[in-house]
């Protein structure tokens, strides 16, 4: 509530006189949510409370940086403290939008340099940064704290000496799986001696050495310091240094994991894990292997979250590791565990919620290792709560999936991706309808699906029929006809994401959405049947959707790739050549 | 329409006497200006053409560590296009080409469409990075299937760290390609409006990765050319006038230290382990990286 802002008192006092709670009271409420979906909904109440909504709102969230413009966000939220920005569309993680496509943040800080000097946090994903960028922001934002980076482009680590440099009061840097040019480390060095504020660090991506005094010096006067999450390059010993200056972290990210250790460097490394009461996440262990376990034995009791997914283990590790892990409610793992690891998972972690397995050798076709349904079976049968799965594997059965869902019906998400496009099922030869059937039959809460194998419309119809909660919906070299993309449509009231890739999806199923689309985030079809005259169509109709086409033969009417989503702001300023609007 | 190809050498001279020679041996001296990022020691076997599109400094005899990776004859610096992939959608996944015939019908990507669909998509069209295509026609241990763009979904981020880092396997997997994650490194070009990006782990050695390089790039040379009608063998004569200005090309990288080299000089593994990005620069502007062994080749004929 800032007192200098004018009001709007007019409207106070001629509202009804149903609700006359005075402004100060209800701004006073209504600071205290926090929900962006609760925000949405309490503004459209009435003018006195969308008002009163957007005077109180500190953070704002925009899933898609196109859908709106930094003129209109700060035209409408005055006092925003904390904003978050996604970009590309997802599918540009896996190569399929081209460089230099957009999302670049620089405007959006322009602008925020000018109305929000009291910015204090930016997370952004997807969205490209340059260093200029970064300067800008650390020189811009007296009262800058944290800035979180996933998944981003565009800067190198010389952006990050300048947020080193200059925020002065900065509490978190978090840079995740960033496409991140490697300058050197640097930057570390640039954190004032007095600076002492630091609450995240997160480093993890860097791909090259830093200054490991620096480092140290560095954890060793912040004091508030809970995440810390290093590169791999840091050592076992150097490790232990940092532990000992910082027993209160919660979240620690190792480095390498595999060094040669005196056994006195590893009783000392176990006193230092056992020490740091308060951890309960545990990533990075690079090269792990077992033997050095057992430093960790201490520690693992209380973890909650194990990200083991840079460490190539075998079952044989998993099996000694996790009965020391009771608690797990996340576990990240790479399939060079086997089936005979997720075993081990499914005896020994009872509270798991969450299970990713990543694969170690995905472009390997030829190879027959990893995972199989019968890990994901005993998983099931030994986590009843998982919720979260992110499964990469080789082969599947539908009736090993209809019994992993019988184990565990209350999937959210549900992310399966059988590695070799359009398989069936390897034992009965069928597709793989009747699997995702099972999925969202069952799974009454689930809120997002990523399907794989051989699908024909009949998993759409499906997850038309029966997903009504789901969300985001991702396809891949799936489905026979229009007709599965438009049950999907049809079917599912809450669907906001629908990403669609190499499956035969034409204009009859693009334009079935017409009255969809306005209330979805977005859409993404490539390589799919769609035609330039029906995205036309599509743009004709739909003045506030972006329609936006990328192609590189503009006389064909095939299109290669069409992004669709609702905005407020036109069509981009911004787009490169290879971008056509309609 | 066809320009007259002036041959340079990388001093940037044209030479008098090739004018004469063109005419004569108008379809070596066109092979001789493509876009071919050849290495000393390479043959092009389909144009059985000693001419050498040399990208370092020819003196022929001089000892460079790259022509020990190439396989004596086996280098195919070409402009081959051969891969057959090309013509019939092997590079962009198709469900019926990985499954054998998929299911009845059931899977096809619709009628005629689908044939204009794959093909279409098989074409190197700029936004797709190379890594989507397994090199299978560089004689290299054969891949069953074509990799596809972005599939399996994992992020860059990951794929880099599990190259670092390969998972022990029991197996001794000799194919350097195998079971060692990606290795991304941005591809830039003099003249081209953006870059692309290629895994040098999908390739075993310099010949691949120029073939690759050549197929990826060649869109900024030939224009429209390169599209459906490439045929199997690699191009037409008629293509190749259409070819490149008289302007050649040598492929440089970056090392780890910053310092930007001739590709070819190191062993395959210690040139991508040490490799950070690549760029393919005029030769005008690579004086004193290549001399005149282009010239030599051509005196050779």
């Amino acid at each position: 509530m800032d007192p200098k802002r004018s009001r709007n008192s007019h409207e106070s006092v001629n509202s009804s006189e149903s609700t006359r709670f005075p402004d100060e009271v209800l701004e006073r409420v209504l600071s205290l949510l926090t929900s962006h979906k609760d925000r949405s909904s309490v503004s459209l109440v009435c003018k006195d409370w969308y008002n009163a909504e957007r005077w109180t709102r500190t953070h704002v969230f925009i899933g898609n940086c196109y859908s709106v413009s930094p003129e209109i966000v700060v035209g409408r939220f005055p006092a925003i403290r904390s904003v978050t920005l996604k970009g590309k569309p997802r599918f540009s993680d896996f190569n399929l939008v081209p460089e230099n496509w957009g999302a670049d943040i620089h405007q959006w800080l322009v602008v925020f340099a000018e109305k929000y000097p009291f910015l204090e946090e930016l997370r952004l994903k997807r969205m490209t940064v340059t260093d200029e960028s970064l300067e800008f922001l650390a020189t811009s934002f007296s009262y800058f704290k944290a800035i979180s980076l996933m998944s981003c482009d565009g800067f190198s680590t010389d952006g990050l000496a300048a947020i080193a440099t200059h925020c002065k009061n900065l509490t978190e840097l978090d840079i995740q799986e960033n496409d991140m040019e490697d300058n050197g480390g640097g930057w570390l060095s640039c954190f004032p001696e007095n600076f002492t504020s630091l609450e995240v660090l997160n480093f993890a991506s860097q791909q090259g050495d830093v200054s490991f005094d620096a480092l140290e010096k560095l954890v060793d006067r912040c004091k508030s310091l809970r995440v810390l999450k290093v590169d791999k390059y840091v050592k076992l010993e150097q490790l232990h240094r940092l532990l000992v200056r910082a027993p209160q972290l919660t979240d620690l990210g190792t480095g390498n994991f595999q060094q040669e250790l005196t056994p006195r460097q590893c009783a000392e490394l176990e006193s230092a894990f056992s020490n740091c009461k308060n951890l309960h996440t545990l990533s990075g262990l690079w090269d792990a292997t077992s033997l050095y376990f057992p430093v960790l034995y201490s520690a693992c009791g209380r973890l909650t979250f194990l990200n083991l997914s840079y460490a190539a283990l075998q079952s044989g590790d998993l099996a000694k590791l996790l009965p020391h892990c009771p608690n797990l409610r996340r576990l990240w793992v790479l399939d060079t565990v086997e089936d005979e690891g997720l075993e081990a998972i499914g005896s020994s972690c009872p509270l798991l919620e969450e299970l990713r397995v990543f694969p170690a050798a995905p472009f390997d076709l030829d190879i027959n290792r990893g995972v199989t349904e019968s890990g994901f079976i005993a998983v099931s049968r030994g986590c009843p709560r998982l919720h979260y799965v992110l499964y990469f594997c080789r082969q599947m059965t539908n009736a090993a999936v209809a019994t992993i869902v019988q184990n565990c019906p209350d999937f959210t998400h549900f992310r399966l991706c059988i590695m070799n496009p359009g398989q069936r099922d390897y034992l009965t030869g069928e597709p793989m309808d009747e699997a995702f059937g099972a999925v969202v039959k069952t799974c009454t809460k689930l809120q997002r699906l990523a399907i794989s194998g051989l699908l024909t419309d009949l998993t759409f119809e499906y997850i038309g029929k029966y997903a009504k909660n789901l969300e985001t919906l991702s396809v891949a070299f799936a489905g026979s006809s229009d007709w599965g993309m438009q049950c999907v449509l049809r079917g599912c009231p809450k669907l906001r994401k629908l990403e669609i890739r190499d499956s035969p999806f034409g204009n009859a199923a693009l334009l079935s959405g017409l009255a969809k689309y306005e209330s979805m985030r977005s859409l993404w079809m490539s390589a799919c049947n769609v035609t330039m005259n029906a995205c036309k169509l599509l743009a004709r109709e739909k003045p506030r959707l972006n329609v936006e086409v990328m192609k590189d033969d503009e006389t064909d009417s095939q299109v290669d790739k069409v992004y669709v989503y609702r905005t407020i702001a036109g069509p981009r300023r911004d787009a490169p050549p290879f971008v056509l609007t309609l | 329409m066809s320009k007259p190809l002036q041959e340079h050498d990388y001093i940037g001279l044209s030479e008098g006497p090739s004018m004469e020679t063109s005419e004569k041996n108008k379809g070596l001296n066109l092979k001789a200006t493509e876009l071919r990022l050849g290495l000393p020691g390479s043959e092009s076997p389909e144009r059985e053409s000693k001419i050498r599109y040399a990208i370092k400094g020819f003196v022929s005899g001089a000892k460079r560590g790259f022509s020990d990776t190439v396989n004596g004859g086996s280098g195919k610096w070409v402009f081959s296009g051969s891969e057959p992939d090309l013509a019939k959608n092997g590079g962009l996944f198709s469900p019926r080409g990985v499954t054998g015939g998929g299911d009845g019908g059931g899977k096809s990507l619709g009628g005629s469409e689908s044939g204009s669909v794959a093909v279409k998509e098989a074409v190197p069209l700029p936004p797709k990075p190379m890594p989507e295509k397994k090199p299978q026609v560089s004689g290299s241990a054969p891949a069953a299937k074509a990799q596809v763009v972005g599939w399996p979904p994992i992020r860059s981020f990951r794929k880099n760290s599990m190259a670092s880092n390969p998972p022990k396997n029991d197996e001794n997997d000799a194919d350097a390609k195998s079971g060692s994650g990606c290795l991304y490194i941005k591809v830039s070009m003099e003249g081209a409006p953006y870059l692309r990006k290629v895994d040098l782990k999908t390739y075993s050695s310099y010949t691949d990765l120029s073939l690759a390089l050549e197929k990826m790039f060649s869109c900024f040379t030939i224009g429209q050319c390169c599209s459906h009608g490439v045929p199997s063998r690699g191009l037409s004569e008629s293509r190749l006038i259409d070819l490149l200005h008289g302007s050649e090309y040598v492929l440089t990288y970056e090392d780890k230290d910053g310092d930007w080299m001739l590709v070819g000089d190191v062993p395959w593994e210690m040139f991508t382990e040490s490799c950070k990005r690549l760029r393919i620069m005029k030769s005008s502007d690579a004086v004193g990286l290549a001399p005149r062994a282009m010239e030599k080749c051509r005196n050779r004929n």
